[in-house]
């Protein structure tokens, strides 16, 4: 049984008042139980079954300015004493630095509206199984699949407290359904190839059918077979939508508070510069009702609001708790967990239109590595595709992209077909210019 | 050992006889305990950012039948949450009728590394005196140095296997890691460099008087090569590696695509060519796990078998796969002690321990001398692979442009891309130097995270470059 609020609140207040006892002069506490049950399902048969029950702890004190942490799962209080103490000796070692302090009590959710992040139902093995099996006959009924690599259905709820010695008591629940399939196709003698589909919700009845899910993944999969090599050459790239929300992915870490006092992001001196052409808006919307990426407060309980990253192509915004904007003289903007839900607005131009940018393009389906590197602003990652020429197209694969990351941004062109699915979302975006591809 | 039914109603009798009542009618399984300690000291932007205590401390109970397994874990370890776990694989265990229960495991009494607690090596502060000591040591090397991220971890994990018939083992392991990255800035250019050292020997054996001063040199010697590197050619290309983390090379391309799962799901590109010839003749590649004080290194593997030497590709032949008990059984094969889990709440799969190639005959600068037009990796980043259709990617943190047999100047922003099966064929001289890696490599399977050791000799291989100057 997933523990009850009331629980959690009383061993974070436990905590609280033993760091305080112990020499603590504030501190923050966290306290979270997750119960997480997962199906996997292989070539139609059961794989393995796992449960899992989690109840941890984090504290973070504070002597004056100096600051140490720790984390544990509970064990019992005495076990927490431990830890407790361990953690005071050396917050006592520890320099002052003058940003070190729990977040501007101003700032803090009160009263949040009701996400709708909790769903009671609950789903149990044998109906987890039935599911599974209908994606996997679905799958295997195509015939260019000779073989499931698994497939996983999760049940996951949780709740979390996060606390502080300035009066601070906030949580809520959280539940999360997922489900997943990864599929090998195979055409003759030709080699393997695999894909994947996946969806993931708040409520269980919103979940992928099981057949959508496994003819997705068949598709994907499928449209791989046979690839071509490709040579090396400057040509029009577009990114599928999969592809195209790691834009989003390296944009955020490039514009976290840390890298901008650390230096450590190209972007560094780019607030309130234009990083994206004019028509380009980024919004980060926490508070999107039924979202698995939603949450109406940060891990250190403040309030967070939806925010645009980028407004008319203009960098606005960065990610913020409250040390890092204390360094920056700004304020936090409830990011200390990270952005939630985040969205390129959709672009004016229909999908098939992006194809009409020239005699040939190539249209990146899937990629390997590290998706640019936020520090130096360099690009370059593996990638599998469909190269289309005039009238024909086909896969192909083992090939690399290289460029900068400015290319990517300066030159995006979006379709209208933002749907959102993941945490980041992004229409189907055509780079005209800008990347290499790197083949034979 | 660490008591794990000191502080609960669970005594181990009853332990021993839950076990016994849920896995005697189960092909296999084990109770698993861990309780382990790890501290991290970070320094970044010339301040002790933090300092961090973590304990894992939980169980997880295993059954196996056939090819299927159930897995419970737990952070609480007491009566009711066994039984709970107990009930959960029985019922999902609950449709085998016939069973072939083995419990037998190869042990070894040898030690690869003391029972030492490496957060006890230092106190606290001598700890945080020296990261200062390594922050001014790095940023008076230049000026242009702008961010020095430092950080000590130390780890002690204890673990403890139960099987049916009380059969218990133990280990403790520790492990001990000394990271550096920085930034360095030239113009509008930034550029980065790191470095890192580590094992299961003792702290001083990686952080002693002077030997952090050369962990430091090599992170800052690959910043500043990357000040005045010019934009990396893009296209199929010769491609020179040196020695040592290059190996991250064979970990990707071969190492995983060898993991005895894959054998058995018969997605490895290889799943089909044992006994075949899958490399040229120089061609041999080895995973150890018991090699001593080495990062990868284990006593036994995290179901209690014994590590041991195995050669899996043997001049150019495919001879075997890394097993954990799982797919050895089903592959009719013996444990090789690769079952290997990042902690109590996975369950065991085959994985890596320290993986490297044989040498060959040639030197690095003969290689360098043949090739026309290429690239020499001088530091590779990291990697990955789809072991379905073998292709692999990884970074380049620093290479340099090679013309005529020449190193002409410093490259960047590469990444390396192939697929195993062509690589291996393609790698056409192999060096007389090998050296295994400095102990800081980590490997993600599934989700789960596991410390690593690689090794290369240096070698020359016929690889796509993915620059951006065409």
């Amino acid at each position: 049984m997933l523990k009850e609020k009331k629980e959690l609140e009383n061993l974070a207040t436990y905590c609280i008042d033993k760091s305080t006892k112990f020499g603590a002069t504030n501190c923050e506490v966290r306290v979270g139980n997750i119960i997480s049950e997962t199906v996997n399902l292989r070539n139609k048969k059961i794989e393995n079954s796992d449960r899992s029950d989690i109840l941890s702890v984090n504290i973070t004190t504070y002597i004056d300015k100096k600051k140490s942490s720790t984390q544990f799962t509970y064990i019992d209080n005495k076990n927490t004493n431990v830890m407790i103490e361990k953690c005071i000796e050396a917050t006592k070692l520890l320099p002052d630095d003058k940003f070190n302090s729990l977040p501007d009590k101003k700032l803090l959710a009160k009263n949040t509206e009701d996400l709708l992040l909790f769903d009671k139902s609950t789903i149990n093995n044998e109906k987890k199984l039935e599911y599974l099996k209908e994606v996997e006959d679905t799958a295997l009924s195509n015939k260019l699949i000779s073989q499931t690599n698994g497939s996983s259905f999760n049940q996951s709820k949780s709740n979390f407290i996060v606390a502080n010695s300035d009066g601070l008591l906030s949580g809520y629940k959280k539940s999360e359904f997922s489900s997943f399939t990864d599929l090998v196709a195979k055409k003759n003698s030709s080699g393997m190839e695999r894909d994947y589909y996946y969806d993931s919700k708040v409520y269980l009845k919103d979940i992928i059918k099981p057949k959508d899910l496994g003819n997705n993944a068949a598709k994907l999969a499928v449209r791989k077979l046979n690839p071509k090599k490709t040579k090396t050459e400057s040509i029009p790239i577009i990114f599928e939508k999969r592809i195209s929300k790691n834009i989003l992915g390296i944009l955020s870490s490039a514009i976290t508070g840390s890298s901008f006092v650390r230096s450590s992001s190209f972007l560094k001196n780019k607030l309130n510069n234009q990083i994206f052409p004019k028509n380009i808006n980024i919004i980060d919307d926490p508070l999107i009702k039924k979202s698995t990426y939603s949450m109406p407060f940060d891990k250190e309980g403040v309030k967070s609001d939806k925010m645009y990253l980028v407004k008319n192509g203009i960098l606005k915004n960065i990610i913020l708790d409250s040390y890092y904007s204390k360094i920056l003289n700004k304020k936090s903007n409830g990011r200390a967990s990270g952005l939630s839900n985040t969205f390129f607005e959709a672009g004016k131009r229909s999908y098939e239109d992006l194809f009409n940018c020239g005699k040939k393009l190539i249209l990146i389906t899937d990629t390997m590595g590290a998706f640019g590197n936020p520090t130096t602003g360099e690009f370059s990652c593996g990638a599998t595709g469909i190269y289309y020429e005039k009238d024909f197209f086909y896969p192909v694969n083992n090939f690399t992209l290289g460029g900068k990351i400015e290319n990517i941004f300066n030159n995006i062109i979006l379709a209208n077909d933002l749907e959102f699915k993941y945490s980041q979302n992004c229409p189907t975006a055509l780079i005209v210019e800008g990347l290499v591809v790197g083949g034979y | 050992m660490s008591d794990f039914f000191e502080k609960t109603d669970l005594t181990r009798a009853n332990a021993e006889k839950i076990i016994d009542e849920t896995l005697l009618n189960k092909d296999d399984g084990e109770l698993y305990l861990q309780n382990s300690i790890n501290e991290n000291i970070t320094l970044d932007d010339g301040k002790i950012k933090n300092t961090n205590f973590t304990k894992t401390y939980g169980m997880g109970f295993r059954g196996v039948c056939e090819d299927v397994t159930a897995y419970c874990h737990t952070n609480s370890i007491n009566k009711n949450s066994l039984i709970d776990a107990s009930k959960n694989i029985n019922s999902t265990l609950r449709s085998f009728k016939s069973y072939k229960h083995n419990n037998s495991i190869r042990r070894t009494n040898e030690k690869l590394y003391s029972d030492h607690n490496p957060i006890e090596a230092k106190s606290l502060k001598e700890k945080i005196k020296l990261l200062n000591i390594v922050d001014q040591y790095l940023r008076s090397k230049s000026n242009l140095v702008k961010q020095v991220t430092a950080s000590i971890s130390t780890e002690k994990k204890n673990i403890e296997i139960i099987k049916t018939g009380g059969m218990t083992l133990s280990d403790n392991q520790p492990l001990t890691s000394f990271k550096i990255s920085l930034i360095m800035k030239k113009g509008t250019k930034n550029t980065q460099g790191s470095y890192a050292t580590g094992g299961r020997m003792t702290f001083n054996d990686y952080i002693g008087e002077n030997n952090w001063k050369q962990v430091c040199d090599e992170a800052f010697r690959q910043a500043e090569m990357n000040l005045d590197a010019r934009k990396a050619p893009a296209g199929e290309m010769d491609v020179v590696l040196n020695n040592g983390w290059s190996g991250v090379l064979l970990h990707e391309a071969l190492g995983h695509t060898l993991e005895g799962d894959f054998l058995y799901k018969k997605t490895s590109v290889f799943h089909d060519q044992i006994g075949n010839k899958i490399g040229n003749e120089n061609i041999t590649v080895v995973d150890e796990g018991n090699i001593f004080g080495r990062r990868g290194s284990l006593n036994m593997d995290d179901e209690g078998e014994k590590t041991q030497r195995n050669i899996l590709i043997k001049n150019g032949k495919l001879i075997k796969f890394m097993h954990d008990r799982l797919s050895a059984k089903l592959t009719k094969n013996t444990p090789t002690g690769n079952g290997r889990r990042e902690n109590y709440m996975f369950a065991p799969m085959p994985r890596m321990t320290n993986t490297f190639m044989m040498n060959g005959k040639n030197t690095r600068e003969e290689m360098i001398k043949s090739v026309k037009k290429g690239i020499y990796v001088d530091a590779l980043g990291g990697g990955s692979v789809d072991i379905v259709s073998g292709q692999f990617n990884f970074s380049v943190n620093n290479a340099w442009l090679i013309e005529n047999g020449k190193l002409v100047m410093p490259v960047e922003g590469a990444t390396l891309i192939g697929s195993g099966p062509e690589v291996i064929k393609k790698i056409e001289m192999i060096g007389n130097d090998l050296k295994l890696d400095n102990g800081f490599g980590t490997c993600g399977k599934s989700g789960q995270l596991v410390p690593v050791g690689l090794g290369i000799p240096s070698c020359k291989v016929l690889m796509t470059v993915g620059g951006s100057k065409t």
